[in-house]
């Protein structure tokens, strides 16, 4: 039972927090769509300070297109970047 | 600095240094200062080496075996992945729908990562970045390029991939979708390339010959027969 479903439109929070995150700047703030859930994984925020990761977090992948992340992306409009996310990154959108 | 460099050692004009037998260097060459020394981190690393073993928590034997392993992992296992894709259409099935599983058929273990098997198409080309770090399927193509670790590379693939791909001689056209994976967690990330034409009736062990590394991270298409 996950939260979000293949297709579903998800935004990626704007936050900065310190420590070890594994969303790219580049990607915070964009809105995606959920390409695939991988299943759930420690939490490496936690993990890369000795904690063990538990709860496990739901990951999924989500797919951005190249002119949501990029205003002035000069490519055909299908090209995309696919990224990694954890659940407590997304929100509906 | 011919000068300065001059006063050390008048013999630097007339001859390239002999350091070792047989190792030439360039007169002008700074970088034969350096070429013995231990920089920090080697230090470091060899310290805690001798410290573990000192302190019986592995041993030399432990330690040259892992090395032995790391060096047997190579694009030859990717290689023999997409060479039984193409032939086995059932297999290439099992390598979309769970590519951790369908490795683990042929003997390749991922450890504690996943593998997400992308498949190029007329339509749509995949190519592999991890703009974090140098995240690789070091499982199945052992270590890294240098160039995929570069900033340069991780930087430009996530926003000018036509450019990049142009730059290692790949020129897609428009109608080809580009789709590139930043690997930034725990998947890893292979590009099942487009079998050549022309191979219809070859052998696993012919078509291995063929898949590039290249081919898999996806900054080039595979070989194609001569």
């Amino acid at each position: 039972m996950t939260t979000y479903n293949v297709g579903d439109k998800v935004r990626v929070a704007v936050t900065h927090p310190p420590g070890h995150r594994r969303v790219p700047y580049y990607i915070r703030g964009k809105t995606g769509e959920i390409e695939r859930y991988c299943g759930a994984f420690a939490n490496p925020e936690e993990l890369a300070y000795g904690f063990d990761g538990r709860p496990e977090r739901p990951l999924y992948r989500v797919r951005f297109m190249q002119s949501e992340i990029w205003p002035d992306y000069d490519g055909p409009a299908n090209d995309s970047v696919d990224l990694e996310i954890q659940e407590h990154w997304l929100s509906p959108a | 600095m011919a000068d300065e460099r001059d006063t050390k050692n008048p013999e630097d004009m007339h001859h390239p240094h002999v350091h070792e037998e047989g190792k030439f260097l360039k007169w002008d060459d700074d970088s034969d200062h350096d070429v013995n020394e231990t920089g920090h981190y080697e230090l470091m690393a060899e310290a805690i080496r001798e410290l573990l073993i000192e302190k019986e928590i592995v041993t030399a034997d432990d330690i040259r075996g892992n090395l032995e392993f790391m060096d047997s992992r190579g694009t030859h296992l990717g290689a023999k992945i997409v060479a039984r894709a193409w032939n086995d259409p059932a297999y290439k099935q099992r390598l979309m729908d769970d590519g951790t599983a369908a490795v683990g058929e042929l003997g390749i273990p991922m450890g504690d990562v996943e593998l997400v098997v992308v498949e190029n198409t007329d339509d749509a080309h995949n190519m592999v970045v991890c703009t974090l770090c140098s995240c690789y399927p070091r499982t199945i193509l052992g270590l890294p390029p240098d160039w995929y670790k570069s900033k340069s590379y991780r930087s430009r693939v996530v926003h000018e991939p036509r450019v990049v791909l142009k730059e290692f001689g790949t020129d897609l056209p428009d109608g080809t979708t580009v789709r590139v994976h930043d690997s930034n967690a725990d998947m890893r990330y292979l590009v099942l390339p487009m079998r050549p034409d022309g191979t219809d009736d070859w052998s696993e062990d012919q078509l291995a010959e063929l898949v590039t590394r290249d081919s898999m991270v996806g900054t080039a298409p595979a070989k194609s027969p001569d």
